[in-house]
C-alpha cells in the first residue's frame, strides 16, 4: 500500500482545506461536549504537576511541608522572591551558573548538530557520490543505535584524551544526530527540486551560492524542526553529563538540580534544599515552554516529517 | 558532508567499535588488560541481575508503549475533529510536558507522589480513602509509568495529529455520505492511513523504554529502597562502570543492551514493513 505519499507540499494543501471541513463538521455534530470534556481532562492531568511546580515555588519549605493553601493552591505567605534570593546566595549563586551551562551546552550542541545535519542531509538529497546508499544504510542503523549505549564508551574514550569534566565532553557528543540528517535528507529530497538547483547552476550560481540562495530558504521548517529537536536533547540530556562531569561547576542544571534533590534526600546529615529545588526547577523550564510557544507554527508541521519515508 | 562524517565517525563508529573492543577484555590490576574474546557477553547473557533489568525494561515496553499510544491516539483523533479554540489550547497544553526536561518531570512527580509534600493524601481524603504509596515498592511500577506517560504522549500525539491532518478531507466526504459514523471514520479509515506515523512512534517509544534510566535513576533517592541501581540495563551499566570501576563489563553491558535495542526495532520494522511503507 502506498500510503507514505504525503510531501510537505500536499501537507499544506490538505491543511489549508481540512479548516473549514472540520468545522462544518463540527457545526453539523452540535458542539460536542463530550469531546471536550474529555480534553480538559487531559489539560488537568498534564497540566497539574506544572500548576504544583509554579505554585510550589512561591513557598518556603515550612510551606512545602504543610502550608495553609495545601499542595495545590498559594499559602498565605509569598516567598518566590527569597527563594529566588537563596538561590543566588546558594554556593555563590551555583545554580545560575548551571542555567548557563545548560544554555552553552543546548546552545552549541543544537546548533552545531543542526548545521551538521542540513549539510549531511542536503548532501545526501542531492549530490550522487560513490557509496550512497551504503552510507545512507549506515545511518538508518545509527538512528536505532541507543545513545546512551555510547555514553560508557564515550565516557572511556574522552578520558583517554584528556577531555572528561570539561565542556567538550558534553558539546562533542551532542554533536551527533543520526535521526537529525535523516530528517533533513528526507525533507530536502521533498523540498528542493532538482530542476530549481539546475537552473540556478546554469544561471551561473556555485554550488555553495546555490546553497545558500535556493536550498537553504526552502529547508527552513526543517531546520527549526531539527534545531529544536537537538536543543532539547541536550537541554535535557541526563546520562552523558552524569558521566563525564564531576566538577560541580560545569555541571548543567538538570544534573545540579538532581544532586540537591539528593542531598537533601539524605536526612539528618543533609540539607533541605526544598524551596530551591522547586524555585531552581520552575526557572529552568520556562526558557523551552517560552521556545515552544513561540516558534509553534514551525515544529507543529515539522514533527510529523520523519513519517513521509 | 565532511564534518558530519568526522562527528559521525568519532562519536558514533569509533566509541561502538572501542565499545566493542573493550567489552573483550577484562581488566584487572593483577594481570591487566586481558584478551577474553566473548567471556564477558557469556556472562551478560546468563548474570541475572542484567537479565533481570532486560526483564524489567520488557514489562515496561509492554504497558508504557500501549498506555502512549492509547492517549496519545485518542487525543489526537478528539482534537482532528475539532476546530475550536479550546482544541487549540488543549493541543498546547497536552504536549508541553515534552518541554519539561525528565529529569524535572521525574522530580516534580517525586514530590507529587511524595506522602510528605503531595496533594495525594487530600484528593484521596476527600473520597474517605488512604492514598495509596505511590512511591512503595510494589507501586513504582505503575508510577514510573504514569510519569513516562505525562512526559512523551504529547509529543507523539503532535506526530499523529499532523499525519492526520495530512490526510486528504475529500476521503471523509465520501465515507459520510455512504453514512459512515465519527467512530467509524476513525477506526477504519484514519488510523490505517497515518500507520506509517504510528509504526515510527512505536520505534521511538521502544527505543526509549528499552534504555530506561532517567526516571527511574532521579525516583531512587525519593523512593527510599523501591528501585535497586540494577533496575534497567543502563543503570547496571553506570554502576558497574562508576561505582565500581569495571569499564570492560560495563561497555559488554552497554553493547549486549544495544544489541537487543537494535534486534527488536528491526524485527518490529520487518513485521511493519506494510505499515511503514519502508522497504
Amino acid at each position: 500500500m502506498a500510503l507514505v505519499t504525503d510531501t510537505p507540499q500536499q501537507q499544506d494543501a490538505g491543511r489549508k482545506t481540512r479548516g473549514t471541513a472540520a468545522r462544518n463538521r463540527a457545526r453539523n455534530g452540535g458542539p460536542r461536549i463530550g469531546s471536550h470534556i474529555f480534553l480538559l481532562m487531559l489539560v488537568i492531568y498534564f497540566i497539574t504537576p506544572l500548576w504544583w511546580l509554579t505554585v510550589a515555588s512561591t513557598k518556603d519549605t515550612a510551606g512545602l511541608f504543610g502550608g495553609s493553601g495545601g499542595p495545590l493552591w498559594f499559602d498565605d505567605g509569598f516567598h518566590f522572591f527569597s527563594n529566588l534570593q537563596g538561590l543566588f546566595e546558594r554556593q555563590d549563586g551555583i545554580y545560575w551558573r548551571w542555567l548557563g551551562n545548560s544554555f552553552l551546552y543546548a546552545i552549541s550542541g543544537g546548533v552545531g548538530a543542526t548545521v551538521l545535519a542540513v549539510l549531511a542531509g542536503y548532501g545526501f538529497a542531492k549530490y550522487n557520490f560513490r557509496g550512497r546508499a551504503a552510507f545512507f544504510g549506515i545511518l538508518l542503523g545509527a538512528v536505532m543505535v541507543p545513545l546512551t549505549a555510547l555514553v560508557i564508551p564515550t565516557f572511556v574514550l574522552l578520558s583517554s584524551v584528556d577531555l572528561v569534566n570539561t565542556i567538550w565532553a558534553v558539546i562533542l557528543p551532542s554533536l551527533l544526530s543520526p535521526f537529525g540528517v535523516y530528517l533533513m535528507r528526507v525533507f530536502a529530497q521533498e523540498a528542493v527540486p532538482d530542476e530549481l538547483l539546475d537552473a540556478a547552476r546554469i544561471d551561473g550560481a556555485g554550488e555553495i551560492r546555490t546553497f545558500f540562495q535556493i536550498a537553504l530558504p526552502l529547508l527552513r521548517p526543517a531546520i527549526v524542526t531539527v534545531l529544536l529537536l537537538s536543543v532539547v536533547g541536550t537541554w535535557n540530556n541526563f546520562f552523558l553529563p552524569l558521566a563525564v562531569l564531576s566538577d560541580p561547576l560545569l555541571l548543567p542544571v538538570t544534573v545540579g538540580l538532581n544532586g540537591w534533590q539528593a542531598l537533601s534526600n539524605a536526612g539528618s546529615g543533609g540539607e533541605a534544599l526544598w524551596n530551591l529545588i522547586t524555585t531552581g526547577a520552575f526557572i529552568s523550564i520556562i526558557p523551552l515552554i517560552i521556545a515552544f510557544l513561540s516558534l509553534q507554527k514551525y515544529w507543529q508541521g515539522g514533527l510529523s516529517l520523519g513519517s513521509l519515508k | 558532508m565532511a564534518p558530519f562524517a568526522l562527528i559521525f565517525l568519532t562519536f558514533l563508529i569509533l566509541p561502538l567499535v572501542f565499545a566493542f573492543r573493550m567489552s573483550l577484555f577484562t581488566s584487572t590490576l593483577a594481570t591487566g588488560n586481558k584478551f577474553v574474546g566473548a567471556d564477558n557477553y557469556l556472562k551478560a547473557f546468563s548474570d541475572p541481575i542484567f537479565l533481570e533489568g532486560l526483564g524489567t525494561v520488557a514489562k515496561f515496553a509492554l504497558v508504557m508503549i500501549p498506555a502512549q499510544m492509547l492517549v496519545a491516539l485518542v487525543a489526537a483523533l478528539v482534537l482532528d475533529n475539532l476546530a475550536t479554540w479550546a482544541s487549540k489550547f488543549s493541543r498546547l497544553m497536552i504536549f508541553i510536558p515534552y518541554a519539561i526536561p525528565v529529569v524535572i518531570g521525574a522530580l516534580m512527580w517525586g514530590f507529587l507522589y511524595s506522602p510528605r509534600f503531595g496533594p495525594a493524601s487530600s484528593i484521596f481524603g476527600l473520597f474517605g480513602l488512604a492514598a495509596p504509596e505511590f512511591l512503595a515498592q510494589d507501586n513504582i511500577f505503575g508510577s514510573l509509568v504514569n510519569i513516562v506517560t505525562w512526559q512523551w504522549a504529547g509529543y507523539y500525539m503532535i506526530i499523529i495529529y499532523a499525519a492526520l491532518r495530512g490526510i486528504d478531507p475529500g476521503i471523509y466526504e465520501a465515507a459520510v455520505l455512504d453514512g459512515a459514523s465519527d467512530r467509524q471514520i476513525a477506526l477504519r479509515i484514519k488510523v490505517p492511513m497515518i500507520s506509517s506515523s504510528l509504526v515510527m512512534v512505536v520505534i521511538f517509544a521502544l527505543i526509549g523504554t528499552l534504555q530506561f534510566f532517567t526516571e527511574p535513576q532521579v525516583l531512587r533517592g525519593v523512593a527510599q529502597g523501591a528501585i535497586p541501581v540494577s533496575y534497567t540495563p543502563n543503570m547496571y551499566a553506570f554502576t558497574l562502570a562508576f561505582s565500581y570501576s569495571q569499564f570492560n563489563y560495563a561497555s559488554a553491558i552497554s553493547f549486549a543492551l544495544g544489541i537487543v535495542v537494535f534486534v527488536f526495532s528491526f524485527i518490529f520494522l520487518f513485521l511493519t514493513r506494510k505499515q511503514s511503507g519502508l522497504k
